[in-house]
């Protein structure tokens, strides 16, 4: 197993190098004027003042000059101070956030993560379940419902369902509303006496015995934590589903039917234990769709998330917040392909003892 | 003295339990892959609402002209008409006052009035809903045939030069297509067309390339695959026995053979491409305002969220139109899985 996750480590540098030319590629289709943004705040004002600023942070050089600087930084010749550096964790100056893109990406990462969190248990306990109820009950009536369910399910377009949500039980009925906060509750999240000890609202509020703004913050999260959650179980159930299907007719299941085991047994003890291992595999792919996913959602539910953040620097067009929030996103997912993999050699024998 | 015709059919052979028939007119004329294909999708209910579906989708889109006419002849069709400026949405059924279309022959039939209406309502800027739907039928196919076309090709020729060459051009290949997948799709989609914009101007374009950049990469892994399957068959071998090129080998040896289930599985990803355009243009970064495109005329809802009920129709039309249009493709689609799944082959009910 060691060997094989050596081998998985060896091949990271190499991702993660190719993810970043990709990036500064799609970077190269700016003006050097426009791409100023990764070192400087302010809009230039005249010509002169945009030829000094291509000359002093090289933006006229080479390509591949341009992407070391975009990696570590640069000097800036009149200060002396370094500049930029994706390494060194700076993305540049975000125009739609009006501070840096680091920083915007520190304020609105807690907003998703409390998202992410509220809908992970439900997609995956739920999205499990649903499979194993389908692959169980084969062809019979609860096998059809899961599987018009699914095929409802990644037919839906996001906004379309978010949206629809959103007529029924807030709009006529007025239960869950949009946002993240009520008015009142974000008065009392940010006044001096509440600690934000997390920045996770429904955890900052139990820890400060707020119960009311407890009950506030999740009243905001219900909606776009059903949307989240029935895009994804399609996926889920569907994978469970086949998974068990395979397990179900292997030899090791039949010898023990043979032995005479209740069937409550085969499926719990021989059947569900080998099925859910390549559903593990899916934990990249449900990675994928959250951060996907919660870009959509944000939108629909205007919660403000890192995700509702890149969709408005993306249709203003402001490329370098844009570039800056999917370096971030495609480096949390290469650590969540990395563990999951890990994760898949602990889980399989066959790969453990490799 | 007579000649004693017989008109009676051979009887059916046995082998084994398994009665031999003989192939109908149907099987002979498209070949037993494409027979047992076409026989299970119209003997199973869900992918037959599919196909209906479908047909009634590519209806639409041929009709446009006669379902929703364009007010005139040289005017860009995809441009929805505005009845007015006024940012107020208008219910269905409120009268067409301003830049009336011409009335079709089954307007009257239907509807029995004699002036247009908004059918469906209009959106914030006076488009006329009904007009956009209709139209935006033809951009979404025109969106997925093109999208879905173009991401085969690329997949099929890296996912053949990878899985035939191998060694160090597959190595090289399947660390590019591992980069690309490092990106989760959607954003990645979304980040491109923000940078195509500001370069190619509005239309259905940044989004289309932005689509084919990030959609290739399952393709060329799956042709991969297939072709690291079929190629150590011995007809492959025998055609390199007789001297075949390489080009030839691979174009009339492994291809064929290789990509089939991979080819008509790919087909239906249109529906899952055409709801990823529709997202792209809901988020703001697909075609200009006014352009027929559902995932566009979704897009004036976001300034009503808090009140939607009152503005349901600029939801729930378009809406309808995206879920039943990836719907349709799903149905088949999963129908098609089965089908062409080698596992269940043969697997009854």
């Amino acid at each position: 197993m060691t060997t094989y996750i050596i081998r998985r480590l060896l091949l990271l540098p190499i991702t993660v190098t190719g993810v970043t030319l990709l990036i500064f590629a799609m970077m190269q289709v700016l003006s050097p004027v426009e791409r100023s943004a990764l070192y400087i705040r302010d809009i230039p004002k005249n010509d002169a003042q945009v030829e000094r600023i291509i000359r002093q942070y090289g933006l006229d050089r080479p390509f591949i000059v341009q992407y070391w600087n975009w990696l570590v930084g640069t000097r800036d010749s009149e200060t002396g101070q370094r500049v930029g550096g994706v390494l060194r964790g700076d993305l540049g100056y975000s125009r739609t956030g009006n501070q840096t893109v680091k920083e915007l990406i520190a304020q609105r990462l807690p907003a998703t993560v409390e998202l992410a969190l509220w809908s992970m248990v439900p997609i995956i306990g739920v999205g499990i379940w649903l499979g194993i109820q389908a692959a169980v009950h084969h062809n019979r009536l609860p096998d059809q419902a899961a599987r018009v369910f699914a095929i409802i399910g990644y037919s839906f377009p996001t906004f379309v369902f978010g949206l629809l949500v959103l007529m029924l039980l807030y709009a006529k009925t007025g239960w869950f509303p949009p946002g993240r906060l009520s008015d009142w509750a974000d008065v009392v999240v940010k006044s001096a006496d509440f600690k934000r000890y997390t920045q996770i609202n429904t955890l900052d509020a139990l820890l400060n015995l707020r119960f009311d703004v407890f009950v506030d913050a999740l009243r905001h999260l219900v909606l776009p934590t059903i949307t989240l959650c029935y895009i994804q179980w399609a996926l889920l159930l569907k994978i469970t589903r086949s998974s068990m299907l395979e397990a179900m007719r292997q030899d090791y299941v039949r010898t023990a039917r043979s032995k005479g085991l209740s069937e409550r047994v085969v499926i719990n003890r021989h059947v569900r234990k080998n099925a859910l291992i390549p559903v593990a595999t899916v934990g990249g792919l449900t990675v994928v769709g959250l951060l996907n996913g919660v870009v959509i959602t944000e939108t629909v539910f205007n919660y403000p998330g890192m995700g509702s953040a890149l969709a408005r620097a993306a249709a203003s067009l402001d490329v370098v917040t844009t570039l800056g929030f999917v370096l971030f996103n495609a480096t949390l997912l290469i650590v969540a392909n990395l563990i999951v993999d890990i994760l898949y050699a602990f889980l399989d024998p066959r790969v453990r003892y490799q | 003295m007579t000649v004693e015709v017989t008109t009676a059919k051979p009887r059916p052979i046995q082998v084994g339990g398994y009665t031999l028939r003989e192939p109908g007119r149907l099987e002979r004329l498209l070949g037993p892959e494409w027979y047992r294909l076409l026989r299970g999708l119209v003997t199973n209910p869900l992918s037959v609402a599919g196909i209906v579906l479908l047909s009634g989708f590519v209806a639409i889109a041929l009709a446009a002209p006669i379902l929703a006419p364009p007010i005139s002849p040289g005017a860009d069709p995809y441009n929805i008409p505005r009845d007015g400026f006024s940012s107020e949405p208008k219910p269905p059924g409120v009268e067409w006052k301003r830049n009336v279309p011409p009335i079709p022959f089954w307007y009257k039939a239907v509807t029995g009035k004699d002036h247009w209406v908004h059918l469906f309502g209009t959106a914030s800027g006076q488009f006329d809903i009904y007009y956009g739907i209709v139209w935006g039928t033809r951009t979404a196919l025109r969106v997925g045939i093109l999208v879905v076309l173009t991401t085969l090709v690329i997949g099929l020729v890296v996912g053949s030069l990878s899985g035939y060459y191998g060694g160090f051009i597959d190595d090289a290949l399947q660390r590019i297509t591992e980069i690309f997948m490092a990106f989760p799709f959607l954003l990645a989609a979304l980040t491109l067309a923000a940078v195509l914009v500001p370069r190619m101007g509005r239309s259905i374009w940044p989004a289309v390339i932005a689509l084919i950049t990030f959609g290739w990469m399952t393709y060329a892994r799956v042709i991969r695959g297939d072709i690291l399957a079929v190629k150590e068959r011995d007809f492959v071998m025998a055609a390199r026995v007789l001297g075949a090129r390489d080009s030839r080998i691979l174009l009339h040896h492994v291809l064929p053979n290789a990509v089939f289930s991979t080819m008509v599985l790919a087909s239906l990803d249109i529906g899952a491409i055409v709801l990823s355009f529709a997202a792209l243009s809901f988020l703001g970064v697909g075609t200009d305002i006014g352009y027929a495109d559902w995932g566009q005329l979704i897009a004036f809802a976001r300034a009503y969220i808090l009140n939607l009920d009152q503005y349901w129709y600029i939801v729930l039309f378009p809406g309808i139109a995206l879920l039943l249009f990836g719907l349709a493709w799903n149905l088949v689609g999963d129908a098609l899985r089965d089908i062409l799944d080698p596992k269940l082959r043969g697997v009854r009910g």
